[in-house]
């Protein structure tokens, strides 16, 4: 039970990250369970001292990003794709060897956050008119691309990316671990940060606005590049927050973080792809049918979580009558 | 008189079929132009063309003697449309649709907005008693002011419309049309397409008669309203 | 050719064949799905995994003959697809992708965990097809059915079914307008393509003579769908196409990558997906048209005569002065706002009523309301003296309703004479399979013959072979009439089907729309050109903010103070 909720709070902070990048650019984000392993094992591999190959990643991926768009916006690109990875990467090589968990952590974060914008600007800004469909695919085929990265760089085995806390807690009968204290709290805060972001700042606003209205955000000025950018930029945030927190309980390889996404899709289609407490309530059934699922049958676990999907999709064909043209 | 905007030959449609074929006209500063014409004539596509939406196949746009880039750059630099569906964030608060239509000025550094949040208020009392509701739960009428007020919250030099009396009350067509008569006597340059001529033709400085894509006639507003082709056509008077 | 090949190969080859005709027979199926209805599947491969095991089962366990298993195979397939198919029919196509994924993990597991499929250890030994006999039969065999399905699609395509299936892609209200059931026709498609998968999995276990859960993962459902994206969505040629390429560099690089890289791994997914991302990009539709382009383009079939027939026999007679249409006191409000309030309304045999208003007033919610695509919250709709509120627009057009757009809505990539032909998809019963095996000649010949008479009576005799998209749009406003006529309707529904007409144009329509009116048919139309309306109609329903204010002659309404302050308007 208390793995479920754990792990529901991952499926959560996943939901949230699909639920963003969807409403704001219909992209449905595939590759976000890979960006996930990607923050466990960049995070791993800098606690055992070594430099990242995602790091070597955002700096060539970084560099085309800014040598294509020089001619246009100099001095934003180049602070954006230029400086940045300079100084991230400096930082990196000073900062690796001190195998220090929460410096691994932040450099993670640090790392894999930037390649949201980047997947944005390269494989779905060019078509960012294209069908759902049609995108999706593309999504789909970034998951590949991601995965083959990630063998590239991290090899077939598992990590665990480093704890923030070793401690346990009696807490009345439950013994508790310190690290899932640890993913509740930062999903907690997250969530909390996400509310403030969106309810009371320009940009979050900005990113409401463009879910609810893309030719209204276009017509107030709201640049749709960036939003898009913006979107990614905090879905694979999430991703790596997410990564480094699960990847203290769970051990991961480049391939796992696939499933994951998955059951934070399953959380997000609960929601219709729209709404996010009804995400949130999903991410937890999810979490929890499925550590009942591995207590009780646990090579059908996967097919029990996919299965619940069936009926909340009829429940949703029914109610959905005959809006079809949306698409 | 200066020309803000300044349209040359434009030629623009959706995919392979064009709508526009060539059509010329110029917004001087300070002025209201107004844009009849049959539906089908192209009027939304004209709007959309200038402002970026749909790709300008041939021609130009200039506006500030400038080329017209992108539709954030238009509206960055003053030019704001309020398109025939209004375009609202319905699920957003009528504030925050107000306080989006500052969006270019908040990005520009402009961090206080209340002063221009105000003047819409004064403009449009109704939106203050309505500030904190849902923008898709408002009438008609308040959606049409709600579109206008969010235009105005940039501070824009040319404001172009389009059908801002589709579907409203007399009585509330006749206050906007008070308040673009307002907006254009306080300097404001305002792009108007109209199907109600009459209106249009009354308030309007200049006009131009747009049919299948092309300007077929034009000239000022006055004497359009007594133009025999233009009453025969659109004011009804055949009888 | 393709029969003898299998003689003439040297056994690798033969088993890399085998592999290209499998993948072909599961890619058209996508390109059925994909390519033409503008759905997707990230779970085809478990369909292929399904059949594979139902013939293992029954084959090599039960002793069964293969037909048994074949049998078996497909039913279960299909059964399963169409339980699917039901659940997500109503949604978004991107709901369907997402199930697909999910549902074809669970299968992966499931073939992976199932005590009785041996989980990935997998099960040998399958009798091969014809008894005695090695892979290069089975092969002539794929081989043969490869060609025949590819055949039967070409057939469905081309037909009164295929045309149906291009309005699921994006034009799904047009297509219901027409009388296509649309849920049910996707829902159709969906288990075409999970049958073709189901074939290919009942000959891949014969042919392989061995089978574990491997090659039915979510990772061969994606390589299928490449293979379509790279061949092209929309040809069907593209599949062998795709599946030629994929399977065979998928060899090459199996290969050189680990003597480049010195590790084993997936990377020809990395390059594969990149080129399915670079493609979708820069070439969506696949490269079969970039192939295409290479070979002189055959000239077009014999060009259509120019002469238009300017009379055509009369469709369905009715009797003048006949209630076609009555609506009673009908409303529809949208989130508190009445978009139509207690309108009433009837239109008889034989009249032309014109609906005005201004822009906004209510009228396209009113043809709404009439056709089917929105219910009235309060209020009926009689059709033909049958009550007609809460009926599908496909079941509308069934009655003898055919409507136009507002916004044109055409197939902009088909020609002319398709686009007319859908509108008379109820003229003709043929289904998916008559289609496929070709029953359907004298039927589909009878339905096109009619879609081109009424081309020509409307002028576009000369445009038949067109792309619709490339017309004009006074044009293509022309051929929705022509579509809508295609149905022979009792009733015909206008939305300003005069807007962005020439002169010339004008004219000719209402010199057709009177002659409707002489056959017998009821015509409601929306219209803004007053001059149009008054020479045509015989009477004029007047509509603002929802609501009737006029209703009488056209001189009679034109002159009412009513409909001068509501259309023209006054500024203080």
């Amino acid at each position: 039970m208390q793995d479920g909720i754990t792990t529901g709070a991952i499926y959560l902070l996943l939901a949230i990250g699909l639920l963003i990048v969807f409403s704001v650019t219909r992209v449905i984000f595939v590759p976000q369970g890979d960006l996930l392993a990607f923050g466990t094992l960049t995070a791993a591999t800098l606690q055992s001292g070594q430099i990242p190959g995602t790091l070597w990643l955002l700096d060539g991926v970084s560099a085309l990003a800014l040598l294509i768009s020089w001619h246009r916006a100099p001095l934003r690109t180049a602070l954006t794709w230029g400086v940045y990875p300079f100084v991230l990467t400096m930082a990196t090589l000073l900062l690796a060897r001190f195998e220090h968990p929460a410096m691994s952590i932040l450099l993670a974060l640090a790392i894999v956050t930037p390649m949201g914008p980047l997947i944005w600007r390269f494989a779905f800004r060019p078509v960012a008119d294209a069908s759902v469909l049609a995108l999706l695919i593309i999504a789909m085929a970034l998951h590949f691309v991601l995965a083959g990265v990630g063998l590239v760089f991290f090899g077939p085995e598992e990590a665990r990316a480093p704890a923030i806390t070793e401690s346990n807690f009696e807490l009345g009968q439950l013994n508790v671990s310190g690290q899932s204290l640890c993913v509740l709290a930062s999903c907690i805060i997250l969530v909390a940060a996400l509310r403030w972001f969106f309810g009371a700042t320009i940009y979050g606003k900005a990113l409401r606005a463009t879910a609810s209205d893309r030719l209204g955000a276009r017509l107030v000025g709201i640049d749709a590049a960036a939003t898009g950018a913006l979107a990614f930029a905090l879905a694979s945030f999430i991703a790596a927050l997410a990564g480094v927190l699960i990847g203290a309980v769970t051990p991961l390889s480049y391939d796992a973080g696939f499933d994951i996404g998955l059951k934070g899709f399953v959380a997000a289609i609960m929601g219709g792809l729209a709404s996010f407490p009804l995400a949130a309530a999903g991410a937890v059934l999810v979490g929890v049918l499925e550590s009942l699922g591995s207590f009780w049958a646990s090579a059908y676990r996967d097919v029990i979580v996919f299965t619940l999907l069936i009926p909340v999709l009829a429940w949703l064909s029914l109610r959905a009558g005959s809006g079809e043209e949306r698409a | 008189m200066t020309a803000l905007l300044r349209v040359d030959r434009l030629h623009a449609g959706y995919g392979k079929v064009e709508v526009l074929h060539g059509v010329s006209l110029v917004v001087p500063e300070g002025c209201m132009v107004a844009i009849v014409g049959p539906n089908g004539a192209g009027k939304t596509t004209l709007l959309s063309a200038i402002m970026g939406l749909l790709p300008r196949i041939g021609g130009h746009v200039l506006y500030c003697d400038e080329p017209a880039g992108s539709t954030e750059a238009l509206v960055a630099s003053g030019a704001v449309l309020v398109p025939e569906r209004r375009a609202l964030f319905a699920d957003m608060s009528v504030e925050d649709n107000l306080l989006l239509g500052a969006y270019t000025r908040r990005r520009a550094g402009n961090r206080d907005t209340s002063a221009s949040m105000r003047d819409v208020f004064t403009t449009f009392p109704r939106l203050e008693e309505r500030r904190r509701q849902l923008a898709g739960t408002l009438s008609g009428g308040e959606r049409q002011m709600l579109a206008l007020g969010r235009a105005l919250m940039a501070r824009p030099r040319l404001l172009l419309l389009d059908e801002p009396s589709l579907g409203l009350a007399p009585m509330i067509v006749r206050a906007i049309f008070r308040v673009l008569a307002d907006l254009r006597a306080s300097g404001l340059s305002i792009l108007l397409v109209e199907q109600n001529v009459r209106a249009a033709l009354q308030v309007s400085d200049y006009g131009y008669v747009l049919e299948m894509g092309a300007i077929v006639t034009e000239g000022r507003s006055s004497d359009l309203a007594n133009d025999a082709r233009v009453i025969a056509t659109y004011l009804g008077a055949r009888r | 050719m393709t029969i003898l090949a299998p003689l003439l190969l040297p056994p690798f080859y033969v088993t890399l064949a085998g592999y290209i005709g499998l993948a072909t027979l599961v890619a058209l199926g996508l390109v059925l799905l994909t390519g033409i209805s503008g759905q997707t599947s990230f779970g085809q491969a478990s369909f292929v995994g399904l059949a594979a095991y139902a013939t293992t089962l029954l084959t090599k366990l039960a002793g069964q003959s293969p037909i048994i298993g074949l049998v078996a195979g497909l039913l279960v397939t299909g059964a399963i697809a169409w339980l699917l198919g039901l659940i997500t029919a109503r949604l978004s196509g991107h709901f369907l992708a997402l199930v697909s994924v999910a549902w074809g993990i669970s299968f992966f597991s499931l073939f992976g965990t199932l005590p009785l499929l041996h989980g990935f250890n997998g099960i040998g030994d399958i009798p091969p097809l014809v008894p005695g006999t090695g892979q290069r039969v089975t092969l002539g065999v794929i081989l043969a059915v490869m060609t025949i399905v590819m055949t039967m699609s070409a057939n469905l395509l081309d037909s009164r079914t295929g045309r149906a299936m291009r309005t699921l892609n994006g034009a799904r209200l047009m297509g219901a307008s027409m009388g296509i059931d649309t849920v049910r026709l996707s829902r159709q498609v969906f288990v075409l393509a999970a049958l073709y998968a189901a074939l290919a999995g009942f000959l891949f276990a014969h042919f392989q003579g061995f089978i574990s859960p491997t090659p039915f993962g979510l990772g061969t459902s994606i390589d299928y769908l490449f293979m379509v994206i790279i061949g092209g969505a929309e040809s069907l040629c593209g599949a062998p196409l795709g599946a030629a390429l994929v399977v065979l560099l998928r060899d090459q690089f199996n290969d050189w990558i680990p003597r480049l890289t010195g590790r084993a791994g997936d990377f020809e997914a990395l390059v594969f997906a990149i080129v399915v991302i670079v493609l979708l990009q820069r070439a969506p539709d696949g490269l079969m048209p970039l192939l295409a382009r290479l070979w002189p383009q055959h000239p077009a079939a014999a060009p259509s005569d120019a002469e238009d027939e300017v009379m055509a026999p009369a469709p369905a007679p009715a009797s003048a002065g006949e209630a076609l249409l009555d609506v009673d006191t009908v409303s529809r409000n949208f989130g508190g706002l009445a978009a139509v309030r207690d309108v009433s309304l009837s239109v008889c045999a034989g009249e032309i009523v014109a609906l005005i208003g201004p822009n906004g007033a209510g009228k396209t919610t009113l043809f709404d309301l009439i056709s089917g695509v929105l219910a009235p919250s309060a209020g009926t709709v009689h059709l033909f003296g049958a009550q007609a509120a809460h009926l599908s627009p496909h079941r509308i057009a069934a009655l003898g309703v055919a409507r136009s757009f507002q916004h044109v809505r055409l197939l902009a990539r088909r020609s002319v004479l398709e686009n007319v032909a859908l509108g008379a998809h109820l003229s003709g019963r043929a289904g998916l399979w008559r289609a496929m095996l070709r029953l359907d000649r004298a039927e589909e010949n009878a339905l096109l013959d009619h879609a081109r008479t009424q081309a020509r009576r409307l002028g576009l005799g000369a445009l038949l072979d067109r792309h619709a998209g490339d017309l004009p749009l006074g044009q293509q406003r022309v051929v929705e009439i022509a579509r809508a006529l295609c149905l022979r309707p009792r009733l015909l529904l206008l939305d300003e089907p005069a807007a962005g007409l020439r002169l010339a144009e004008k004219q000719r329509l209402a010199a057709l729309l009177r002659q409707l009116r002489a056959d017998g048919i009821g015509v409601l139309l929306v219209e803004h050109d007053m001059d149009f309306v008054m020479g045509v109609a015989d009477r004029v329903v007047v509509m603002d903010f929802g609501q009737k204010i006029a209703e009488g002659p056209p001189e009679h309404v034109q002159a009412d103070p009513a409909v001068m302050e509501a259309y023209l308007g006054t500024v203080a």
